[in-house]
């Protein structure tokens, strides 16, 4: 049970926005898809879900070809950016549309979240702010319970305390359904406790797939006067230095040396954002 | 419970600490049940394969064990055990940062050890 993506290639043009990408999402995970913008991160849902199609490679979902094929769409929802919901459609018979093509898909579950965001299911999805927007879609991912939801920028436009609900929510949803989620967002520490296995997409290629636990062993920082801290760098791969006055921290590769206290020097570890911005940075 | 992001220590150790924090002030009384993966999950946001890491470290131990179709229960004996635990720790986790921080500060052994026992009777006090 899985989604598997075989060689896939997909070009703009003369832009490649997906070179070879060979990756797959197992059953029951939650995966963190992370890239800056432009790496390919949506046309790699798109090419899933068959919205787009590639160029060269191909999809399968549990061994079936996904491509024009619904038998094997129906596992996999996604939540995307943009809006494809027709303007004048009130969000309760959108509610009702989803279960037409997902019979899984939780109507009285919808209604209840509805409740709790306050979201009005008479309003029209044209009458809906940003945030809303984003709440009426999460609504339905968090509801069809398909083997497979990808969630693209789901928290965009949404206040803290909405952000916080939808982390909840997701995480009893994946409890109760044993759903795969594939997360795809800018908002990376926020996400960062949620996901157990991390893709980081560059330039179209796929550049780290690991667990999030390993990700974070790659390296640590360490900090303190600048001359210190450039003697201990001296013979260790720097991905990144920021300095302040006197003070340096530096960002290293590498497992965190087991001998804790360096005089004068404080060793800490990496988090997965500012190692997110070192391994992207052009 | 209180699970701090920002700290060194991985977030399934701190569920772990966590959970025999409140085991030992008594708030999970032996043979009571503990919250489960997905209230711990939920509540703080983790995953749940976090949580679960967390869990069976206290599992491991035979401070909490497994009901079938229940849930997980503190074992009778688990506060001594925990006890037995810490006290073992006790000297890594508190005594030597105790003295390297005094080095630093050229606090000598005397004045160490009359703070220490100003420390008890501050407690006393209270």
């Amino acid at each position: 049970m899985s989604i598997e993506i075989k060689d896939v290639t997909k070009n703009y043009g003369t832009t490649c926005a997906l070179d070879k990408v060979s990756v797959t999402f197992e059953n029951n995970t939650i995966y963190g898809l992370l890239g800056r913008n432009g790496a390919g991160k949506t046309t790699l849902l798109n090419v899933i879900t068959n919205r787009i199609f590639s160029d060269a490679g191909e999809v399968l979902i549990d061994g079936i070809p996904a491509r024009e094929n619904d038998e094997a769409l129906r596992k996999v929802y996604m939540m995307s950016e943009k809006n494809y919901y027709p303007e004048n459609i009130k969000i309760k018979d959108i509610f009702r549309w989803t279960g037409e093509f997902y019979p899984d898909f939780d109507f009285e579950y919808a209604c209840s979240l509805a409740d709790a965001f306050e979201l009005h299911l008479n309003k029209n999805v044209k009458s809906l702010s940003t945030g809303y927007n984003s709440i009426f879609k999460a609504i339905i991912a968090l509801s069809v319970n398909t083997p497979y939801v990808l969630l693209d920028e789901p928290v965009l436009g949404l206040d803290a305390n909405h952000r916080d609900m939808f982390y909840r929510f997701l995480i009893e949803r994946y409890s109760e359904t044993q759903s795969t989620f594939v997360i795809s967002t800018h908002l990376i520490e926020e996400i960062s406790n949620l996901i157990e296995q991390i893709i980081i997409i560059k330039k179209g290629k796929i550049i780290k797939n690991e667990s999030r636990e390993e990700l974070m062993t790659y390296g640590y920082t360490v900090s303190g006067k600048a001359s210190l801290v450039d003697e201990y760098i001296s013979d260790k791969y720097v991905i990144g230095v920021d300095s302040i006055g006197g003070l340096k921290s530096a960002y290293v590769m590498g497992q965190l040396p087991k001998e804790k206290t360096l005089e004068g020097l404080e060793i800490t570890k990496i988090d997965l954002q500012k190692l997110f911005i070192k391994l992207t940075d052009n | 419970m209180l699970i701090n992001f920002d700290d060194e220590r991985p977030i399934f150790i701190q569920i772990a600490e966590g959970l025999e924090d409140a085991i030992l002030s008594g708030a999970f009384e032996e043979e009571s049940q503990i919250p489960s993966i997905t209230e711990i999950s939920v509540n703080y946001r983790i995953n749940p394969a976090t949580a679960l890491k967390g869990i069976n470290i206290l599992v491991d131990e035979g401070i909490v064990y497994k009901k079938r179709g229940i849930g997980m229960f503190v074992a009778t004996g688990a506060v001594e055990k925990l006890k037995q635990k810490r006290k073992e720790q006790f000297y890594d986790n508190f005594i030597k940062k105790l003295v390297e921080e005094a080095r630093r500060l050229n606090i000598s052994k005397n004045e160490a050890i009359n703070m220490l026992e100003r420390g008890f009777e501050d407690e006393h006090r209270n």
